[in-house]
């Protein structure tokens, strides 16, 4: 008996998908609208569900050469295509053209007596008619529930419609319905009980005076998609679905290490700088020279030959480059040159989204490899903080996706804390600096500290640091007494430093003195002592001579006859 | 299109002109034309014109007359425009719909 290897589990099949075409819509979706079948879009009036559908078809045709019908109950062909020319959708030139095919379905109960039972074959006929006139792959339906208001017997209807949509999947058609969002139901005649395949609802919701338009996919059967609610918003190029983001964390990252822009600070990292690709967030109180912070980083990126692009929300271009040329940051020939490029807008000028928006537009056209945000922190103006977060998750997940650097900075209010920052996205931050005031006796002075830089070591140290006619200049750590010394109190201890040095010269001058003084001294005694010396032993000598003299004379008296000379006389 | 099996009198324009929309042969649609033809015969004899349109022979009227539910009937004379869906069963309405006294 062999024993074989189990075959491996053949790759799961995926349900054929038709891209809408939607910026944004294919990502939560995860590859479009489910192919053949109809998809229910439920909205409130004014969501959008109409301008959906008619990108949906839009696109079909321009992007994927599927041609389309749309069929409309509420609006007449021509007041559709007129309110859609604005978004540069031109659906009668579409429909000359062979690839769309519009038909406006008047539903008047006041025209129609209902004499017993009827179906609505009618609309079968007409909407397969305009199917086969254009080959058409996709179908809007907008608004099919315009047609209970046309006919008294809703029995018949619902039956009806229930054969419709069994129609369509036959037909192979990829359709959207859209309909009024009912109370306690998604639509208003329970529409979702028929269409089973994918319901999709827009929402539209003023939160302190902001309007955000919300969409949900409540439900896909066969696939996964994501769950949550995404903002979208109106453009001039139609619907753009937030996020245009990866729902997973799997993006390349880059090793390479680029500047601060500021030499000082990139000594502050071990690996003197940060990650292409990071994110990194300057949060600061009031006047701490986060901008002029950005606007070195950007400029360094210029320099480097990359495109950079910068929002101001407080500033406008033309003010932060007199500003930045203060400071000896001249971002004019940059901007000049096209590698820079300021987008200056007050914050409170549109929603969230719409932000979010402008910013992926602006970055799709520019194409930079650095981004500045200054300050993110206004937004929260606009938005709430939860929805500022969500924003920002969103763009930072987009610029990572695209290796793009970086730069956020961030106001917090003093002492009540980085509630912004810390709850915000400061976890969503690779490389998280604060510049603070440190204020001493007297004066305020610039300190500026790393709080985390991801996959990097770096300095603990606060550093004091200066803005300079040739940008920010960090200065060396002075410790005193009390820890780090900055400011006046740096002079002044230099100088005590000074005077130290001094005293201790004249000290060791004054010592040296003393020890020649002494080694005088000192031999001037031994001078004397050997004179002295010199004299007692000459005395000492002279009296050992004369006591041996005498004893030399004693002893020759004593055996003087035996020795002396007879011949001697005595005295 | 079937033309009304008696023609009005050549020398006088017809009263009434009818279209009526039906579906093939489905059940609704023969009990439509029996219905309509019953009606005309018993209440309009000799004033009026019917035509029957398939709309499966000739879906582009479909759009045309804004049909939706079928079978329909259109009163296309004398105006203004009437129609009255189902399949005519409800005599009362239709005559109603066509402003006719009801007779017995």
């Amino acid at each position: 008996m062999s024993y074989s290897q189990p075959p491996a589990a053949p790759p799961l099949p995926k349900l054929p998908k038709a891209p809408t075409g939607i910026a944004g819509l294919d990502e939560i979706t995860e590859g479009g609208l489910p192919l053949g079948r109809p998809t229910l879009l439920a909205g409130a009036a004014g969501c959008g569900k109409t301008l959906l559908g008619i990108e949906f078809l839009v696109r079909g045709v321009l992007d994927y050469h599927e041609p389309g019908v749309l069929m409309t109950f509420e609006e007449s062909a021509d007041e559709l295509a007129a309110n859609v020319a604005s978004l540069g959708f031109d659906l009668r030139g579409l429909e000359a053209n062979g690839q769309l095919a519009l038909d406006h379905v008047q539903v008047d109960r006041a025209q129609l007596a209902e004499a017993g039972d009827f179906d609505l074959e009618g609309l079968f006929i007409r909407l397969g008619y305009a199917i086969d006139q254009v080959g058409a792959k996709r179908v809007v339906l907008d608004t099919l529930e315009a047609l209970f208001g046309g006919f008294h017997n809703e029995a018949v209807l619902r039956s009806e419609l229930q054969r419709l949509f069994r129609w369509l999947k036959d037909r192979g058609v990829t359709t959207i319905i859209t309909a009024e969002r009912g109370e306690g139901h998604l639509t208003r005649q329970g529409l979702e009980e028929y269409v089973s395949d994918c319901v999709i609802v827009l929402d539209n919701r003023v939160v302190d005076q902001v309007t955000t338009r919300r969409l949900r996919v409540v439900k896909y059967r066969g696939s996964t998609h994501g769950t949550n609610e995404y903002p979208y918003i109106i453009t001039e190029t139609g619907i753009s679905v937030l996020p245009i983001t990866s729902l997973q964390l799997d993006y390349p990252v880059s090793s390479e290490i680029i500047s601060s822009g500021v030499a000082g600070l990139d000594e502050m990292f071990t690996r003197r700088g940060w990650y292409r690709g990071s994110s990194v967030l300057i949060s600061g109180t009031a006047g701490t020279a986060k901008t002029t912070l950005a606007a070195a980083f950007a400029l360094a990126a210029c320099q480097r030959g990359e495109r950079t692009l910068y929002f101001a929300f407080e500033e406008s271009g033309p003010q932060l480059i007199r500003n930045m040329r203060s400071v000896g940051l001249d971002l004019q020939p940059v901007v000049d040159s096209g590698l820079l490029h300021i987008e200056a807008s007050r914050p409170t000028l549109n929603g969230l989204e719409r932000h979010l928006v402008t910013i992926h537009n602006r970055l799709a056209e520019f194409k930079p490899s650095a981004v500045v945000v200054d300050p993110i922190s206004n937004l929260v103006s606009v938005g709430s903080l939860l929805e500022v977060r969500g924003m920002l998750t969103r763009l930072i997940d987009y610029l990572k996706v695209n290796n793009i650097t970086a730069l956020f900075t961030a106001l917090v209010s003093g002492r009540l804390g980085q509630e912004m920052t810390e709850e915000g996205i400061a976890s969503l931050a690779d490389v998280w600096l604060t510049v603070r005031d440190l204020e001493g006796v007297g004066e305020r002075n610039r300190g500026l500290s790393i709080l985390k830089a991801r996959g990097m070591a770096h300095s603990n140290q606060v550093r004091e640091f200066l803005l300079t006619d040739d940008g920010v200049q960090l200065l060396e750590v002075v410790l005193g007494a009390g820890g780090i010394i900055t400011g006046t109190g740096r002079q002044a201890q230099r100088l005590l430093e000074e005077r130290q040095a001094q005293a201790h010269a004249h000290e060791l001058a004054r010592k040296e003195r003393e020890l020649t003084r002494k080694r005088l001294v000192l031999e001037a005694s031994i001078a004397n002592l050997r004179t002295e010396f010199e004299s007692v032993e000459e005395e000492l000598r002279q009296s050992n001579r004369e006591a041996e003299a005498q004893q030399h004379a004693r002893q020759g008296l004593a055996s003087g006859p035996a020795s002396l000379p007879s011949t001697q006389p005595l005295g | 299109m079937i033309a009304s099996p008696r023609p009005p009198n050549s020398d006088e324009a017809p009263e009434f002109i009818f279209q009526l929309f039906i579906t093939g042969a489905t059940p609704n649609s023969a009990r439509a034309v029996r219905n309509c033809k019953e009606i005309c015969e018993h209440y309009l004899a000799g004033r009026y014109v019917l035509h029957i349109v398939d709309i499966y022979q000739q879906p582009e009227l479909v759009r045309e007359h804004q049909i939706l539910a079928v079978p329909m009937l259109l009163r296309m004379e004398p105006l203004p425009h009437r129609r009255i869906i189902g399949d005519l069963s409800a005599r009362e309405k239709v005559l109603e719909a066509l402003g006719l006294p009801l007779l017995p």
